[in-house]
């Protein structure tokens, strides 16, 4: 199958869904197109505020992210969605239901959901989720919000991807205590408390303010702390506005430059180790090599230093072996 | 994870107003376990819905399930989407209550393969293989 | 205690499992490792009085019309009365479900069933775009009263009772019901009929909801309240199992889950303020039978029993009318198939035997082609003339719980019963039903069931005739109802109308006064009632609870 990436390009930036949707797919799959067309849309990027959502299993964050969507196109703004969710580690396979959540927006033409499995391997998901938030923000959305599963052990390192972070929780769940001591605190520009009619709320809110600590606000930003029902949208007019206010802070205080850093780095580092790796393991030729070296040290005929001096210098520059 | 290795996506769509989702969801679930990704949309999609998830999700396979009755109606009206949006390429299957006589003409639309009341899972599972390599 | 005559029994069994029986099974083993119900229950080879040692008559079945009611609720049962021969039907327009009706009482049916349109279920009227394709489809169209005084014309609905399929808005079918007898100039008081409006088991199974469970909750209380007062006959709430158990449960998460629901209901009630023996009696139970004949009895069988103890002990009960488990059932619809769709009369014959073995006290039996899509005529008079076989020839009408004693069947009742208190107290550990309903637990034990069977039948650990063996190809075409595209238009026309002749500043004023008492604590029924003489609309008066309630939106559940 040939694909016609240059015309796809073209497609996406005149703002066909269809093309960006394909794009989509060709990225999930790493192909080279895909990365290709990213070089080509790359110069249309930059200008969506791009927003991550992540929380544990339950915690209610498609519905949550249904009810930001709507704050925001209400503001009118366009949407962009990224929903991840684990992949079975055993035949790859997922069911991927955020969706049900979010369909009054299906037929919106100002958002675009697209749900992904992590399948995962080699870095592979959290590339694939770089090319996709380029691929919505190419495609003109204002806002892009990438759902994750989980803080810390999620496969998506969410603090490479997002601007600004809200890291959902709700009363009563024994292993979000974990987490907070865990210090994926840390990550959260954001604290959301969904389900906050419930027995615990409070408490959940005393415990966050506690795990903040005092120097909850030595960067300058106060990391608030909102309580949302997200079945009935209550708090959520505020959590969207505190979003805001992110995104504003970081642009009046020149944080968004240390944010960009932080972030740009991650990716390089991630598409250059995880191709070093990919070409080890996909390429036929170098797995060959690959495989040689690993019998070598086996047999003691070398040692794993020299074998790994071997592998890099192969990949660097490539010779005939 | 290979480059050759192409994921199927699906999409398991429930149009019409009834509520019965045990045989979408049993198969979803098999799909699943076959090594598919699979995409629910929920109960109660209107024929927009079902094509626009499609298109977004650019799914390789629909199958829509509907046990209201209503399927005359509305796969007409999806397969007349997914033309207008240009992804009819997308392999189209259903179940669900059907009858016999509605299956020709169904066909005849587009909606490759319609799966009644007793289907394996299993034999789901081979046609969409041997449909999308 | 173990008599001295029971160990020589086990000690009996011993020894033929050791010498006859092992003999016979060392020169040929049995059909298969492991025998199992439609439930995926394992059954013993042989059930004998060791398997009931601990049965004690008076206390576990007593005798019929008495206290824990195992054995039936009525001291005569089928002696004195059958159970009533009562078939869902309903499709098109009012005015072809009345012609049907007509059809089905000359034919001595006993009692009406009404099936509603899928729009009217949703509370949606014939004009809302969502109804395309669907109006008069699976059951008879119903957006005002102007249609069900057409349903009902002719038919006397003081002489008749009518059991209507209706969850959500039940409320305002039955307001529509009691509307439709005022016009014949018959009282709320002379009527007789039930409402499902089991929401529980929408948001555990059938899934058509309207609204959250909370607001659910509080409108079924209304019902429980006005239906006291004003309308005595009626039977209020239909605890339905039969939606869970074609959902994909298992006998005992029907049972278990229905029970739990009922239970959850007079706990409404009572919180209401209401005396339980006041509302108790006006409940009554909707159960699915399956296949496996045994299991399906010993859950009817079990059913009564817990019923009957935990209304008398936990709510402390004093009506007989209190405890005693009504129960109506319908065949398995799941269970029939497409292949070779005569099959389907002899399932649904197993079926109904169950039934009537249970101690049911009013059944409906599918007919062989649906599924494939709603019954012809001839396909529901052979169902009905399996019911008046079953009475009338087979015998087994003449004798009250015939199979009450055999060790099997009184072993299985035992071990469903002892089941359904594990899934009581599981569902009290989440907080009760409304709230293991929020947390996805029935969805999620029901789709498991549903995929477990599935997965069992795929690898032939039961066998389904005409779908994984016995298969043939000569597909036989049966002729299957459509329905009349002139139907939308009839209906359509007829709502225009309705809403043209209608005084619409009053349909209005009564509407906004309905949402204030939605917002507010009051009955809603009488609020209802009014708006729907006035023939404001099923969706108009659900619209207007919407806007208060909201939509309730499900956990996601595979």
């Amino acid at each position: 199958m040939t694909i016609d990436t240059n015309q796809l390009v073209k497609e996406l930036l005149k703002g066909n869904r269809r093309a960006a949707a394909r794009l989509m797919t060709l990225a999930e799959s790493m192909s080279p197109e895909a990365h290709a067309a990213i070089k080509q849309l790359y110069p249309h990027t930059g200008s969506a505020h791009i927003i991550g959502v992540t929380g544990p299993p339950g915690s209610g964050k498609s519905t949550l992210v249904d009810k930001i969507i709507k704050e925001y196109r209400d503001q009118g703004k366009t949407v962009g969605v990224v929903a991840v969710d684990p992949s079975s580690p055993f035949t790859g396979g997922a069911l991927l239901g955020d969706r049900i959540r979010m369909s009054r927006f299906s037929t919106d033409p100002g958002v675009f959901i697209r749900s992904m499995g992590s399948r995962g391997s080699l870095g592979g998901l959290a590339w694939a989720t770089y090319d996709i938030v380029h691929i919505l923000d190419a495609l003109g959305k204002d806002i892009i919000i990438v759902e994750t599963v989980g803080a810390g052990q999620a496969e998506v390192n969410i603090i490479q991807i997002a601007e600004t972070i809200v890291l959902l929780s709700i009363p009563g769940l024994g292993d979000d205590i974990q987490t907070i001591k865990a210090g994926v605190m840390e990550i959260g520009d954001i604290f959301a408390i969904n389900k906050a009619d419930l027995d615990g709320a409070d408490r959940r809110y005393a415990e966050l303010e506690m795990a903040l600590g005092l120097d909850r606000t030595s960067d300058g930003w106060e990391h608030p702390i909102i309580k949302v029902i997200a079945t009935t949208g209550e708090g959520v007019e505020e959590l969207v506005k505190a979003i805001q206010q992110h995104h504003e802070y970081l642009v009046t205080s020149g944080k968004i430059k240390q944010n960009q850093e932080r972030r740009f780095c991650a990716q390089l580092e991630t598409i250059v180790e995880h191709s070093f790796m990919r070409k080890l393991f996909v390429d036929p030729e170098e797995r060959k090599l690959f495989q040689k070296l690993v019998q070598e040290v086996c047999e003691r005929k070398t040692d794993p230093y020299t074998a790994a001096e071997r592998l890099i210098l192969q990949l660097i520059q490539p010779q005939d072996t | 994870m290979t480059e050759s290795e192409r994921k199927i996506r699906v999409l398991v769509a429930k149009p019409g107003l009834d509520g019965h989702d045990r045989g979408a969801k049993v198969v979803a679930r098999a799909l699943r376990d076959a090594g598919f990704e699979v995409i629910y949309t929920g109960l109660r999609q209107t024929p927009e819905q079902v094509a626009e998830a499609a298109l977004q999700e650019d799914v390789d396979v629909i199958g829509l399930s509907i046990l209201s009755g209503a399927h005359m109606r509305l796969f007409p009206e999806i397969m007349k989407l997914l033309k207008e949006k240009g992804i009819d390429d997308v392999l189209v299957i259903a179940g669900g209550i059907i009858p016999e006589e509605d299956i020709k003409p169904l066909k005849k639309m587009g909606i490759k393969a319609i799966f009644g009341p007793g289907t394996p899972t299993t034999e789901i599972v081979e046609y969409i293989r041997k449909k999308i390599r | 205690m173990v008599t001295k005559e029971k160990m020589d029994i086990s000690q009996q069994k011993r020894d033929w499992e050791n010498n006859t029986l092992k003999k016979t099974l060392d020169k040929s083993p049995e059909r298969r490792e492991r025998f199992i119900t439609t439930s995926s229950r394992p059954i013993a080879r042989l059930y004998t009085p060791t398997d009931i040692a601990n049965l004690d008559y008076d206390r576990d079945l007593s005798f019929p019309g008495q206290y824990p009611y195992t054995r039936g609720v009525y001291p005569t049962m089928y002696r004195g009365r059958l159970w009533t021969m009562r078939m869902f039907a309903g499709f098109g327009t009012a005015e072809q479900t009345n012609e049907r009706y007509r059809y089905l009482l000359e034919q001595g049916q006993t009692g009406l069933s009404v099936a509603f349109h899928l729009p009217t279920i949703q509370g949606l009227d014939s004009d809302d775009p969502m109804a395309t394709g669907e109006i008069g489809v699976c059951g008879v169209a119903i957006d005002s009263l102007a249609d069900m005084e057409i349903l009902f014309s002719g038919i006397p609905l003081d002489k008749v009772t009518t059991s209507m399929t209706i969850n959500a808005p039940a409320a305002i079918l039955l307001c529509l019901y009691i509307a439709a007898a005022e016009k014949q100039g018959v009282s709320s008081t002379q009527i007789g009929g039930t409402i499902q409006n089991d929401i529980l088991k929408e948001y555990q199974a059938q899934k058509t909801w309207i609204f959250p469970p909370d607001p659910s909750m509080r409108i079924i209380t209304n019902i429980l309240e006005f239906c006291t007062k004003k309308v005595p006959r009626w039977n209020t709430i239909s605890i339905s199992g039969y939606h869970i158990r074609e959902a994909g449960s298992t006998a005992v998460q029907e049972l278990a889950f229905t029970l739990a629901n009922g239970l959850t209901y007079v706990q409404a009630g009572v919180d209401a303020g209401l005396a339980v023996d006041d509302f108790a009696p006006r409940l009554s139970f909707f159960f699915d039978s399956h296949l496996d004949l045994f299991e399906e009895i010993a859950k009817f069988r079990a059913a009564r029993r817990i019923w009957a103890r935990e209304i008398r002990e936990r709510f402390n009960a004093e009506k007989r009318g209190s405890y005693l488990l009504r129960f109506h059932t319908q065949t398995a619809g799941v269970s029939l198939t497409a292949q070779q769709p005569e099959n389907n009369i002899i399932r649904t014959t197993l079926q109904a035997l169950a039934a009537v073995l249970g101690g049911t006290q009013s059944l409906h039996t599918n007919s062989m082609d649906e599924a494939w899509a709603l019954p012809t005529e001839k396909a529901a008079t052979i169902a009905l003339r399996t019911q008046q076989i079953l009475a009338h020839e087979s015998g087994v009408a003449n004798t009250i719980d015939p199979l009450g004693g055999a060790y099997f069947v009184e072993a299985l009742t035992d071990e469903m019963e002892e089941e359904v208190y594990k899934y009581f107290d599981r569902i009290e550990k989440l907080g009760g039903v409304v709230e293991a309903i929020k947390k996805g637990f029935f969805q999620r034990e029901i789709s498991d069931s549903a995929f477990r069977y599935q997965r069992e039948t795929e690898e032939k650990e039961r066998i389904i005739v005409g779908v994984n063996e016995y298969l043939t190809d000569d597909r036989l075409e049966i002729p299957v109802l459509k329905i009349d595209p002139e139907v939308e238009k009839t209906q359509l026309a007829r709502l225009q109308r309705t809403r043209k002749s209608r005084n619409n500043n009053k349909v209005e004023q009564l509407l906004n006064r309905l949402q204030k008492a939605a917002e507010g604590t009051e009955n809603l029924l009488p609020h209802i009632l009014a708006a729907v003489r006035e023939y404001a609309t099923v969706g108009e008066v659900c619209n207007a609870l919407r806007d208060v309630y909201g939509e309730y939106q499900e956990p996601i559940i595979f």
